[in-house]
């Protein structure tokens, strides 16, 4: 027997032996510097029209070199609009993903820490919001708030704080009878002590996993809300909304179609495969 | 089990009022004065600002609204579209055929491909057949089906001329309504299979756009409760016996294995509603989705209020199917709460 691992380089090593996951990570890593060196990285700013060179096909079906995506219908570098477009969709990822897991994370922990009726209400109320599909009851949120971008944000975060009060409040259920919260109460702790100090980092894993996958689910129902035109408005440069703008030159210019989902696609499927490798590498029950 | 029905049943009350709440809220957490909102600038005209007032049932206490609301809803009553002018109920119960034919549909073609996928990944686990259907698995679960289904429509319809782009059936076929599916209403017309073969072409690719993530969600869950029963001494013994591998997987481990599949099926309706409501609004598809889309674009509320309630009482129903049917099935679940 060597010596265990300390927790962080024990992770790690869990982690590492998943290949998706480490390839998610990459993948959120490349798109996360593209968003940052945006300005950098373009060749042109989002919204700067070229009259002279409208819906021009991408370089490599056509196209120049000068505009490497191509263009869209009123002369904008499609591949400017993209890059840009990173820093708005990891922006709502990051946004939804900070509202819905403070907001339910707290809320988790006090149902599962009170009990009894406190509990039982909000139990109630979670499965009122789960009644509801995620994008319907976006919907009723926008057609409240109007639709813009940030309305489409706090439509998704409230979509997805149902999943963290779950999930928040089944671990602190199991968390709150053991040994170590008893010893902590019986050393005269306060509850928000024994609440944050000693209950919420035994609940971290469960939620790191949630909020990765969060990400995914923020960026693509905010994406959704853009494509149904009750998201980001016009002319923003958000990944869904440049797809409902793309709707009427499908036939003739397919590439703004393509590629702008092809981008939302991948930025999924990379915080996807980053939440499914984080739950393998903390579930212990799975490392074999 | 009397008492877990009783229970079960017990929890939809407090569901349903709030629902009810959040549908009746709605109109009333609108910024402003709604009715100004829905009138526009030049609707000030005292008159007509009345006679909306009364029809969205805002010139009353709001605990006499709210039960008023509640009252009428119980009786069928969801309300007048401030759009169509015609009823809210009347209105859904057009266009639900349509949305449940594409559900089905793409349900049909997600089970249809996603159990056989995911037996077939099990039984030959790390096979290269297993990394191609886990990957596209992972793939479809991560789509962005408003996408995908645009980029059906630039292979199959533009670039192919395989599908038509957008609606249900050719302008040129009238179809009498009978059940509201058209592709068993189509049989029945004049144009007999022409019409038909027009609503399976309309059909295919909305169905497949809408299947998508089921099919991935059937084929991963499919694929590991497999390896979890593979791995069991009963199919151990039977192997022993001297079966042939085709039998273990096929009476003896399919059987078990299904389950979970099951209760994922019954639990994928929330999914089915979304992705409808961005499958109809790409294809044109005149279901209740792009109805409730085009409310919300058009400040349609009575609809919206409707559309919501209709909805969330049938997922909660059917939710509620699934567990009672588990509590038939299994008796462990019924002694838990």
């Amino acid at each position: 027997m060597s010596k265990p691992l300390p927790p962080l380089k024990e992770f790690w090593y869990f982690f590492r032996q998943n290949r998706g996951a480490v390839i998610g990570l990459w993948v959120i890593g490349l798109f996360l510097l593209i968003a940052i060196f945006a300005p950098f990285l373009a060749p042109y700013t989002e919204s700067q029209m070229f009259p002279d060179a409208l819906k021009l096909p991408p370089v490599w079906s056509g196209g120049t070199a000068d505009f490497i995506a191509g263009t869209d219908d009123v002369g904008r570098d499609l591949l400017s609009r993209l890059i840009y477009g990173a820093r708005i969709s990891l922006g709502i990822g990051f946004m939804v993903v900070l509202f819905s897991m403070s907001i339910g994370a707290s809320i988790g922990l006090i149902a599962g820490y009170a009990g009894g009726f406190i509990d039982g209400a909000i139990m109630r109320g979670v499965d009122i919001l789960m009644a509801l599909p995620s994008i319907l009851l976006a919907i009723v949120v926008v057609s409240i708030l109007g639709p813009n971008l940030f309305n489409a944000i706090v439509a998704v975060s409230i979509v997805a704080i149902p999943g963290f009060v779950r999930l928040v409040r089944a671990s602190v259920r199991s968390e709150k009878s053991k040994q170590y919260v008893i010893a902590s109460k019986s050393y005269g702790a306060s509850h928000f002590r024994v609440l944050v100090k000693n209950i919420l980092p035994n609940c971290m894993a469960p939620l790191i996993v949630q909020g990765a996958l969060g990400f995914s689910d923020g960026i693509l129902n905010a994406a959704a809300l853009g494509f149904l035109g009750l998201g980001a408005q016009p002319p923003t440069a958000e990944w869904g909304t440049m797809l409902a703008d793309a709707r009427p030159f499908i036939e003739s210019s397919p590439w703004l179609v393509t590629l702008p989902g092809l981008c939302i696609l991948i930025v999924v499927l990379g915080f996807n495969l980053l939440g499914d490798g984080l739950r393998d590498a903390f579930d212990p029950r799975l490392k074999k | 089990m009397a008492k877990y029905l009783l229970k079960r049943f017990s929890v939809l009350i407090p569901t349903f009022v709030g629902v009810s709440i959040i549908a009746f809220g709605l109109i009333r957490l609108v910024p402003g004065d709604p009715v100004l909102v829905l009138l526009g600038e030049r609707g000030a005209d005292p008159v007509v600002y009345a006679k909306m007032q009364k029809n969205l049932g805002l010139d009353q206490p709001i605990l006499v609204q709210y039960f008023k609301f509640v009252g009428q809803a119980l009786q069928g009553d969801l309300g007048i579209s401030t759009v169509s002018k015609s009823s809210v109920l009347s209105e859904f119960f057009n266009r639900f055929p349509a949305t449940l034919e594409l559900g089905l549909a793409g349900l049909l073609w997600a089970i249809l491909l996603g159990v056989p996928f995911g037996i077939i990944a099990a039984v030959k686990r790390n096979s290269a057949f297993d990394y191609v259907v886990m990957g596209g698995a992972l793939i479809g679960y991560s789509m962005p089906i408003f996408w995908w289904g645009l980029i059906l429509i630039i292979y199959f319809s533009v670039g192919l001329g395989w599908t038509p782009v957008s609606g249900r059936i050719d302008v040129m076929f009238d179809i009498p309504p009978m059940t509201g599916f058209l592709l068993i209403d189509s049989l029945f017309s004049e144009d007999g299979f022409a019409a038909f073969w027009s609503a399976l072409k309309h059909l295919i690719l909305p169905a497949i756009c809408l299947g998508t993530i089921p099919l991935a969600v059937i084929a991963r869950m499919t694929r590991s409760s497999m390896l979890e029963v593979l791995g069991e001494d009963y199919i151990r013994t039977a192997k022993a016996k001297g079966l042939t591998r085709f039998e273990v997987v096929a009476v003896h481990a399919l059987r078990n294995a299904l389950i979970p599949v099951v209760t994922v099926i019954g639990l994928m309706l929330g999914t089915i509603v979304t992705g409808a409501i961005l499958t109809e609004t790409i294809f044109s598809w005149p279901g209740i989705g792009k109805w409730l889309v085009n409310s919300v674009t058009s400040r349609d509320y009575p609809v919206i209020q409707g559309g919501i309630m209709i909805i969330a009482a049938m997922i909660v129903m059917i939710n509620m199917g699934v567990d009672v049917v588990y509590a038939i099935v299994d008796p462990k679940i019924r002694g838990k709460s």
